[in-house]
């Protein structure tokens, strides 16, 4: 049994006592990043999972339910999380070759692109509200009873099935939204500490996991676009 | 209520018992095996290699492939006996036999009815003749119920807005615990009775003494008048408005997206329910939806009339001019109304 | 007021090192962290113990006299939720696996400290609210929840005993993200993945399941409850909906749930058979894939808990089939164990009579779930007391007993005391014989027809619920030793040596108990797993030979 005594050099005021250097505790975050976003894909899945089902026992009223979606405001959605993305990517970058003044910039776009992501949300959510379409009791005093006009229910689409659309709906972007407000927090306490100078090249592993949430939660949206606003388009928009 | 000689199991009482007690004994028998086998082998081991030197270290064993592969492959293919059997006898259990009396089972918090096609209404209790293929056709109008009988080793869930089947040929006559095995609250321990098995000729005497209850295929015809279903579908079933429903039962359909479909009791409860889900063919979808308006007792009945309807001559739609006229109070409103939470 | 002296240097452990309610309420040491969950999860149990006692009292006879029905359906979910998701998920990884698995690979803490005393925090949280729920009233759909019953029909905490479970899944998802983590990025030098002890491998396994399924039924738990209270319809037939997917979407995390419950166990098993033989693990790679081969065909068989639901029998079959499957692998472990003690010199401590316990009762636990994969048996003693008596041999003979002689072996370790000997293998004959009085009668009357979650039965169940009630009191009383022994022995104890059972493990190469940091110096390991002797010494049974690295 040999023993060895490792000294340690002057080490770097970002490590952790419990790491043996920076490069382990660069690993273990990166790698405790990715492993926490494969519990959020199987906690998604399980939405998914209802939705695939229910959808294809009511593919009429889904296709119906979706049609009603705004769908300029889900691709301009679609646009800005994608073009967040790319400024997250661009601030990890900045970041990585010590340019701190990009990376602010970066981090601030990325924020304001995510705060109007949920802005137009909450548009969209109002618009829904308005036209009685929250399912269930949900907000007591408002139950689900959209007008079959306006949603263009044609003969043989029962409501309820499209009641069960619009749950899903808000369930995975009401899902999607919450995780979109964690992932704003997180970027502004980022930007708090990238303006207090703490990240350099060879520290600014929590940029680049903050970044690899970032571009999870941007994932998601990916899929939720097409399955829940692009459905029954062949019916002609509206 | 023990009267097999076999200690630890109930009676064998139907035509499937004696085979699921075979299958339980060879598992039984292995597991006795194997557990003699390696409680045998660990105190032998335990008591031969005890320590007897406080300091000794004794040379360590590598380990083998021949005898991991061994107790590997051996109880893998013991384990797929095991399978095969009880996946044989479970198709058995399963695929209720054609030519089966059907009886109707609604489960409702907290007891059993039971709706004989002969007309008898029983709580509680099953009485079925002994030497017959009996399937029963079941469901809940409440919570998720089970339907077990240990004497024929067979039970089923109830599971609302559906049916589900379960079918035994019961073999000695006697009386059998009947348990619900699935929780569904305050008293689903007595939720219990009986099913009885009688000889042929003491259930006859048994359905004569019971016979002055309605067939559900008449209490069903009755219904079917009240809610207008005769407007669309004829008084007999020939049809018009709506598809003909004679002769229809076990039958395949088209529907209209090109599918078809073998009408059974689930399409047929789906279709009082949920009118628009599967459309026959040439049919719009004007077909009022009657959830909440019946029970599933109700819905039981209607499905034996239509069951006992004829095959009648097919008629093209002109046929629908001769159809009285429906009485509209009774005609349900359409499928826009409040979504059907009604009754709960 | 005398000011606090800090003991000479070498006597500092991890115990001692600070004094004061904060410096434990906020730690981020791991071995802190296990001895906070050990207290709470010891507190579950207490509480999951008492509603076992209702059940059995009650039980007793065959009419419903000692409690009403729908106190005694509150009482039998509330034993069953305390004990599956309080103390049984969290009971080894929280306590021992937090404890030992830095220590085993030669670590200073988790990867995550902070993490892990969040992890508590939550447990405590979700704990405290289901509590809650209990006293407020109580919850009465049984552990499982089953719709429409819970979501239509039942008058209980139904919402708030879900949140509570909800919150105290996180628990368990940032307990198995962190050791992963650990696991992967933070073994000592020389520490390769084959020369990891075989605990380790059954943590790791665990730790797969924990993050792959609970996330599952935490959604299905907040689906439950919008359903509940908003009325939605996704499991309601009335709109759409269909019950049975609630089933489907519960067992998907419930199976895999109990072999986070067992996974563990065995991780133990394997540690005491080896050390209390002195010998390496025979077969040390095939139990160590066996693990994760429980772990990867766990997910795969949860639709045999719906064999009689009106699941399709073609699925009914597949299930079946794979149900088998995940047999395999275990019976494996138990084969070699078993081989393990060929040759090799066993004592009879107490840790190791738990080990012993647990092979034989596990075995019938395990070849009892063959029972239920047969389809044709399934269906005939599911949901009876054949089903209970079969999960309790697992999670009680199993877990229960891993957990146990887990706790004594490792309790010099983490107490810096011994326990007395013969107390301990007293309690271990104790509780072996009161659970086999307990639960085998359990099986006959399952069999006998004898449904489960009945609160009275027809009197000619009523033999085989008196003698499972009598060994009810005997299994009460044998935890209650080892309680008040161990609690004991932290004041008036032997203390105990660094290394007391002379073992060549790497949590045995630091002080008893260890310091903050585990380890003085950074260890370098150049020996195999359980290497007790030289490796040219090996007997070679057969042609093949456990991988022999470079010398380091």
């Amino acid at each position: 049994m040999a023993e060895s005594y490792v000294e340690h050099e002057v080490s770097h005021p970002a490590l952790q006592h419990h790491f043996e250097n920076l490069e382990q505790q660069r690993e273990a975050g990166t790698l405790g990043m990715w492993v926490f976003l494969v519990t959020e894909m199987m906690f998604f899945g399980g939405m998914f999972l209802a939705y695939t089902l229910y959808r294809s026992k009511f593919p009429a009223a889904f296709a119906i339910a979706s049609n009603h979606l705004d769908i300029k405001l889900g691709a301009v959605n679609t646009a800005v999380l994608i073009l967040s993305s790319f400024t997250m990517a661009m601030a990890v970058y900045s970041t990585q070759v010590g340019k701190l003044r990009a990376q602010v910039i970066y981090l601030v776009l990325t924020i304001v692109l995510g705060l109007t992501f949920l802005g137009i949300k909450a548009v969209e959510y109002h618009e829904k509200y308005v036209s009685n379409l929250i399912p269930g009791s949900l907000i007591p005093g408002h139950p689900f009873n959209p007008d079959p006009h306006a949603m263009h229910l044609t003969a043989g689409v029962s409501m309820q099935h499209v009641q069960m659309f619009y749950w899903i709906y808000f369930a995975m972007t009401g899902m999607h939204a919450l995780h979109m407000i964690i992932g704003v927090g997180l970027l502004s306490v980022i930007l708090y500490f990238s303006v207090k100078g703490r990240y350099s090249p060879e520290y600014h592993n929590p940029v680049e996991v903050t970044g690899l949430y970032w571009h999870f939660v941007d994932i998601v949206w990916i899929f939720l676009f097409p399955l829940l606003y692009l459905l029954g388009r062949h019916l002609g928009g509206h | 209520m023990q009267t097999s000689w076999i200690p630890f199991v109930p009676p064998s009482a139907s035509t499937l018992s004696g085979k699921v007690d075979a299958l339980y004994f060879y598992l039984a028998g292995v597991t006795v095996f194997f557990t003699l086998l390696i409680s045998g082998v660990l105190t032998f081991f335990v008591i031969k290699y005890r320590r007897r030197n406080p300091y000794e270290i004794p040379r360590p064993v590598a380990g083998s492939l021949k005898l991991e592969t061994m107790w590997s492959v051996i109880p893998f293919i013991i384990a797929m006996t095991m399978f095969a059997w009880g996946a044989q006898i479970f198709f058995q259990q399963w695929r209720p036999p054609t030519n089966a009396v059907e009886i109707y089972v609604v489960g409702k918090q907290w007891m059993w009815k039971i709706q004989h096609t002969t007309g008898q209404r029983e709580i509680n209790e099953l009485h079925v003749p002994v030497g017959r293929k009996i399937k029963l056709i079941m469901t809940t109008e409440d919570v998720i119920h089970d339907f077990f009988i240990p004497a024929f080793r067979i039970k089923a869930d109830v599971v609302p807005g559906r049916y589900t089947t379960l079918w035994f040929e019961a073999t000695k006559p006697g009386r059998y615990h009947l348990f619900c095995a699935e929780y569904c609250g305050m008293n689903h321990s007595g939720m219990i009775g009986s099913v009885v098995a009688m000889d042929p000729t003491a259930f006859d005497d048994w359905l004569s003494g019971n016979s002055s209850q309605q067939s559900p295929a008449i209490a069903g015809q009755q219904i079917y008048e009240t809610l207008g279903c005769a407007s669309c579908h004829g008084p007999t079933g020939e049809g018009g408005r709506g598809p003909a429903l004679g002769g229809i039962f076990g039958r395949q359909v088209f529907l209209n997206n090109g599918q078809s479909i073998k009408v059974d009791e689930a399409y047929i409860r789906e279709s009082i329910v949920n009118p628009q889900a599967k459309l026959v063919a040439g049919f719009g979808p004007i077909m009022p939806t009657f959830q909440g308006q019946v029970s599933e007792e109700q819905l039981m009945q209607i499905l034996a009339f239509i069951k006992s309807l004829q095959i009648q001559t097919p008629e093209p739609v002109r046929a629908a001019s001769s159809v009285p006229a429906p009485s509209a109070p009774s005609v349900a409103p359409a499928a826009a109304a409040t979504p059907g939470t009604a009754g709960r | 007021m005398e000011t606090f002296v800090p003991p000479a240097p070498s006597r500092i452990n991890y115990i001692n090192a600070q004094y004061g309610l904060k410096s434990w309420l906020l730690t981020k040491d791991h071995k802190r962290i296990a001895l906070l969950y050990l207290g709470s999860i010891s507190f579950f149990f207490f509480i999951g113990g008492v509603y076992a006692m209702l059940i059995r009292l009650e039980l007793l006879t065959p009419q419903g006299d000692l409690l009403q029905s729908t106190t005694y359906n509150k009482v039998f979910t509330q034993h069953g939720i305390i004990m599956v998701f309080f103390f049984l998920i969290p009971s080894i990884p929280a306590t021992l696996g937090n404890f030992l698995v830095p220590m085993m690979i030669g670590a200073k803490d988790l990867a995550f400290p902070r993490i892990n005393l969040l992890s508590w925090y939550l447990y405590m949280l979700g704990g405290i609210i289901t509590i809650y729920a209990l006293l407020a009233g109580g919850v009465d759909t049984g552990w499982t929840f089953y719709t429409p019953f819970s979501t239509t029909f039942s008058n209980s905490y139904v919402v708030a005993t879900g949140l509570g479970i909800f919150i105290s899944g996180f628990s368990s998802i940032l307990t198995g993200l962190n050791f992963i983590v650990t696991i992967h990025t933070m073994r000592a030098p020389g520490m390769t993945w084959f020369r990891l002890p075989l605990f380790i491998w059954s943590h790791y396994a665990t730790s797969l399941v924990m993050i792959l399924g609970t996330p599952v039924i935490a959604i299905t738990i907040l689906l439950l409850a919008f359903e509940r209270l908003a009325h939605i319809g996704i499991f309601d037939p009335a709109v759409g909906g269909d019950p049975v997917l609630f089933q489907h979407l519960f067992w998907f995390y419930s199976h895999p749930a109990v072999y986070i419950m067992i996974l563990p166990s065995m991780g133990v098993v394997s540690e005491l058979i080896a050390n209390f033989s002195r010998k390496n693990i025979f077969g040390y790679s095939f139990v160590a894939f066996s693990s994760l081969a429980i772990a990867v065909f766990g997910f795969l068989v949860w639709g045999h808990h719906l064999f009689v639901s009106g699941q399709s029998i073609y699925a009914g079959m597949i299930f079946s089939f794979l149900s088998f499957a995940v047999a395999i692998p275990s019976a494996i472990k138990v084969f070699n164990w078993t081989a393990t003690l060929y040759k090799g010199s066993i004592s009879y401590d107490t840790p190791m009579l738990y080990a012993l316990g647990f092979i034989g009762l596990f075995t019938i636990g395990g070849m009892t779930g063959l029972f239920l994969a047969t389809l044709a048996v399934n269906v005939h003693v599911t949901d009876t007391y054949f089903i209970v008596a079969h999960f309790h041999y697992i999670m009680v003979g199993g877990a229960m007993f891993g957990y146990l002689g887990g706790l004594h072996y490792w309790w010099p370790k983490i107490s810096g005391r011994m326990y007395p000997d013969g107390w301990g293998r007293f309690s271990a004959l104790l509780i072996f014989v009161g659970f086999n009085l307990t639960f085998f009668p359990q099986f006959v009357a399952g069999y006998l027809g004898m449904p489960r979650r009945y609160h009275a039965y027809p009197p000619e169940f009523q033999v085989f619920n008196v003698l499972s009630s009598a060994g009810a009191s005997i299994l009460a009383v044998g935890y209650l030793i080892p309680a008040i022994y161990l609690v004991w022995s932290m004041r008036y104890g032997k203390r105990a040596e660094a290394n007391p059972w002379h073992l060549p493990g790497l949590e045995w190469r630091t002080q008893s108990p260890p310091p903050t940091e585990n380890f003085d110096y950074t260890p370098v390991v150049t020996w195999e797993a359980y290497e007790f002797a030289p490796r040219e010494e090996t007997e070679v049974v057969g042609k093949f030979r456990d991988k022999v690295p470079e010398k380091a």
